[in-house]
């Protein structure tokens, strides 16, 4: 069997290796693609769309369809994970630490609605005591990295980078928030219902703007025709359209790299994690 | 395209995969795929596509591991085979 698997995988292999021989090579300017597509893309989206980044412009704006049921695919898979892994029973165990004294309390099915002290402290099965290097390296470096997200998303027209990247970026600072802290310090945070809303606002931000240009008497996602709205820059318009759109797609990314994570690692409890 | 770099992050590449399906350990194997990924991201820089490597570096080496990472925490640490 195993010797079959061998066979079959060298051969999917080397008809791979072969069919890569019909592609162009790289950079080669008489490709099919640089002879029709990227001249005009070259040629005409500054003077078009006013944004220096060629790639951003065609993900955002011409290929705008594309790159929003893009985004709805990420909400697809954030909303998949809930739905498989989602566990809202109660958990069987619950352990407590009794802050003063170090003690640890076990209780077998508790009651949900007992609400412990401020001298105790809810606390996972494999608890180890955090590392304060850990925990006070992380608190500096959250908000810069935050920080550094919005920048990214911001600044994608100009530099590389766009909604998809930064939203990533911003998913993981609170994912390293999750892991150097504990699960609970996050939802307490940023909570289940707060991620949900924002999956589903970042979607529907960027179809609302489409529909927008719709209203407004053009096409779908024809960011040209909102240029009424912004009466102070008309020139930018189709720029401004495309930062709307990644702000969108940022803020969907975001919240359902978080809603992944968290239900990955939890098993669908959110009450403890890595 | 600077050959020599190439040469070498390609060898590091067939390196990783070749080390990610034979290494039994899938915590080591997350993080191979993670150096994989990181390498990739170093292949789309030398050609220029630098949105590709910002995606790949940030999506592939970043927070893919993170989410292998979780599942072998809440799965087996060993590979059955």
């Amino acid at each position: 069997m195993k010797l079959l698997g061998f066979v079959v995988i060298c051969l999917t292999g080397g008809l791979l290796i072969y069919g890569t021989m019909d592609l162009p090579n790289w950079g080669d300017p008489a490709s099919p693609a640089s002879t029709h597509l990227s001249d005009y893309y070259i040629e005409n989206i500054v003077e078009e769309t006013q944004v220096p980044n060629l790639v951003t412009a065609v993900l955002a704006d011409y290929r705008g369809y594309d790159t929003m049921f893009e985004t709805a695919v990420v909400f697809c898979a954030g909303l998949a994970c809930f739905l498989l892994l989602r566990d809202f029973r109660p958990g069987k165990n619950r352990y407590y630490r009794h802050i003063p004294t170090g003690v640890m309390l076990h209780f077998k099915n508790p009651d949900t609605r007992m609400i412990p002290g401020n001298e105790f402290e809810h606390m996972d099965k494999d608890w180890v005591p955090s590392d304060i290097i850990i925990k006070t390296v992380c608190r500096i470096l959250i908000p810069f990295i935050q920080i550094y997200a919005l920048y990214v998303v911001a600044h994608g027209d100009f530099s590389p980078g766009g909604g998809f990247q930064g939203g990533v970026i911003f998913g993981s600072s609170l994912i390293l928030m999750a892991i150097s802290y504990n699960l609970r310090t996050l939802m307490k945070r940023v909570t289940e219902k707060f991620l949900s809303i924002f999956a589903a606002t970042g979607v529907l931000i960027y179809v609302g703007l489409g529909v927008l240009a719709m209203i407004m008497g053009g096409q779908f996602l024809d960011y040209g025709m909102l240029a009424p709205l912004v009466p102070w820059d008309p020139g930018h318009i189709r720029a401004l359209g495309m930062l709307g759109v990644e702000i969108g797609v940022g803020i969907a990314v975001m919240a359902v790299m978080v809603i992944i994570y968290v239900n990955i690692v939890s098993e669908g409890r959110h009450d403890e994690g890595l | 395209m600077l050959w020599p770099i190439d040469l070498i992050v390609l060898t590091f590449v067939i390196f990783c995969a070749i080390a990610a399906i034979t290494v039994r350990d899938l915590l080591g194997t997350a993080i191979l795929f993670s150096a994989y990924s990181f390498l990739m991201c170093l292949l789309w820089a030398v050609m220029g596509a630098v949105d590709v490597a910002f995606t790949e570096a940030s999506v592939g080496a970043g927070v893919s591991t993170v989410f292998l990472v979780a599942a072998v925490f809440r799965t087996s640490r060993r590979s059955k085979d």
